[in-house]
């Protein structure tokens, strides 16, 4: 990556290291000057006035549409605007799963979820009877088909997997996974949060029924996010959430819902949200998702091979594919680790990741987790080895 | 010296590796609470047993981060023997202590006090704070 690249980004500055995209992409001057724009110049709502400001933001609205679409090679009508990847997966679960599901029925899913996707499903499960239905994970913690076969059967309704676990970064093989559930009339839902800023996604080529992502962790604004689903499925959903703009006739008896995806669209949109994960989606197909891939992974493997070195230390997920790095300072509790980087402006996570389930398998509370992307350098590694090396001293010393 | 001397005290380390009152009793006399702490992994659960108006036992479990383990033993060992007045107050001075609120500093917090340097570190008053809550709602159950 060129020196350019870093001046994209006005929250990269030289005394602060930003290890914890997984939580959070940092935004580029692009995405913020069109969310600005939009609430400088244009503040109108889409879809409904008639005046130009509101004509022209509804035809950015539409064009981001088209820009997502392409992006992951989805028909424009097939891609919803949500609120992020937690109301993309709540919208599935409780319109689709609501109503196809009963006690017979089976949902597959995996302790390596993000609570976005287990808790809406272990919701309806508990609201149907259904049941769920766990892959069991091998020993380093990855999904395999061979593991995935095992659950799969008759009965399984829905498998709800991640593409790539925000703990331990490895790429599940859905395609493989997609194509042994439709055997059997079973849809896949997948939870792409993670996969999307880091790998090329073509849901044709995938085959996934339904498949979610945040902008926010793609370099867009926050409070904005996708729901792909397939034309079939998208048309006979019905709507989670009621209200303006979804309908189409309103009646005091009985009223009628706009077509896919509008209906799926209740109340205001996050407009300037979507004006901004426009731009992201721009940013991204600039830079080639091929080129960051290979940045980050070039990053990622130095950065892997050197903490490996380090004594006192567990990593968890070792090789990972997409730049995270889940670890543990060996008797210092992930909590009390986390003060000393950010005593030093070191920005990483700690805790459970919203992702409790992957603990308890692992068996331990807590972790830390960096997570590298295009934008990090070199030299901040090295800064963080340093960093690390200078804790597990102080911890040794003050007794931990 | 690093400006986490001023979280990692020296009696904050020895209660997080030796915490007193440690391990819960099956007696219904206790009233217990446990709070975990979904975010960062605490598991904190605390039982007190009051009679006559004294807090005359305290017992406790925690798993977690050393803050969070040493302020449950710490709690557990001022409290007992505490009038249920006394013990309320102190609980209540003890959150505004570390959450950087105003406390009256007349009441003395005795070895709780190590827990001052907390409020310089905003992300670990919730850490500090866990047994703390819990304690003040197992008197609620009175």
């Amino acid at each position: 990556m060129n020196d350019k690249i870093f001046k994209d980004f006005p929250q990269i500055k030289s005394d602060y290291i930003y290890f914890d995209t997984a939580a959070t992409s940092l935004k580029p001057q692009s995405v913020i000057d069109a969310v600005n724009m939009y609430n400088q110049e244009l503040s109108a709502n889409i879809h409904r006035g008639m005046y130009d400001n509101s004509v022209r933001t509804t035809s950015l609205y539409e064009e981001a549409r088209e820009i997502v679409a392409k992006f992951i090679n989805a028909g424009v009508d097939e891609v919803v605007f949500t609120r992020g990847t937690t109301s993309s997966l709540n919208l599935v679960a409780f319109s689709y799963g609501l109503n196809h599901l009963d006690e017979n029925s089976e949902i597959i899913i995996s302790e390596q979820e993000h609570h976005s996707q287990f808790l809406p499903w272990q919701e309806v499960a508990k609201k149907t009877s259904a049941k769920l239905k766990f892959i069991e994970l091998d020993k380093s913690g990855k999904i395999t088909v061979e593991a995935f076969k095992k659950v799969l059967n008759k009965n399984t309704k829905v498998v709800a997997i991640n593409y790539v676990s925000n703990v331990l970064g490895y790429i599940n093989p859905i395609k493989e996974i997609t194509r042994l559930a439709h055997e059997i009339g079973a849809i896949v839902v997948l939870d792409a949060a993670q996969a999307i800023q880091h790998i090329t996604i073509d849901v044709l080529d995938l085959d996934v029924d339904f498949l979610a992502f945040s902008g926010h962790k793609m370099l867009g604004p926050t409070g904005v996010g996708i729901l792909y689903g397939k034309e079939l499925y998208l048309e006979n959903l019905e709507p989670f959430e009621f209200g303006g703009d979804m309908n189409e006739d309103v009646e005091k008896t009985l009223s009628t819902w706009k077509s896919y995806p509008q209906k799926f669209e209740a109340g205001t949109m996050p407009i300037a949200g979507v004006l901004g994960l426009a731009e992201a989606v721009k940013y991204l197909e600039n830079l080639g998702l091929k080129n960051i891939e290979n940045y980050t992974k070039k990053l990622y493997d130095y950065f892997f091979k050197e903490l490996s070195k380090i004594k006192g230390i567990k990593i968890y997920n070792p090789n990972s594919d997409t730049g995270i790095i889940t670890f543990n300072l060996d008797n210092v509790p992930a909590h009390d680790a986390i003060s000393y980087y950010a005593e030093k402006n070191i920005a990483l996570r700690s805790g459970q990741h919203c992702a409790k389930l992957i603990h308890d398998y692992l068996g331990i509370h807590s972790s830390l987790r960096v997570s590298v992307y295009f934008y990090n350098r070199i030299e901040e590694v090295n800064k963080f080895l340093e960093v690390t090396k200078e804790a597990i001293d102080y911890f040794q010393k003050i007794g931990f | 010296m690093s400006n986490l001397d001023n979280l990692y005290r020296e009696i904050i380390m020895e209660h997080y590796k030796n915490p007193r009152n440690k391990g819960l009793l099956a007696d219904d006399r206790y009233k217990t609470i446990r709070i975990k702490n979904p975010s960062c992994g605490d598991d904190i659960t605390i039982q007190t047993l009051v009679e006559e108006g004294i807090v005359k036992d305290v017992r406790q479990i925690a798993t977690g981060c050393s803050i969070s383990v040493a302020s449950a033993s710490v709690l557990s060992e001022i409290m007992i023997g505490k009038p249920l007045k006394e013990a309320l107050d102190l609980a209540e001075n003890f959150l505004n202590m570390v959450s950087n609120k105003a406390f009256d500093e007349s009441l003395d917090l005795e070895e709780a006090e190590v827990f001052n340097g907390v409020k310089q570190f905003p992300a670990r008053i919730k850490c500090a704070s866990i047994a703390w809550v819990a304690f003040k709602d197992t008197l609620k159950k009175e």
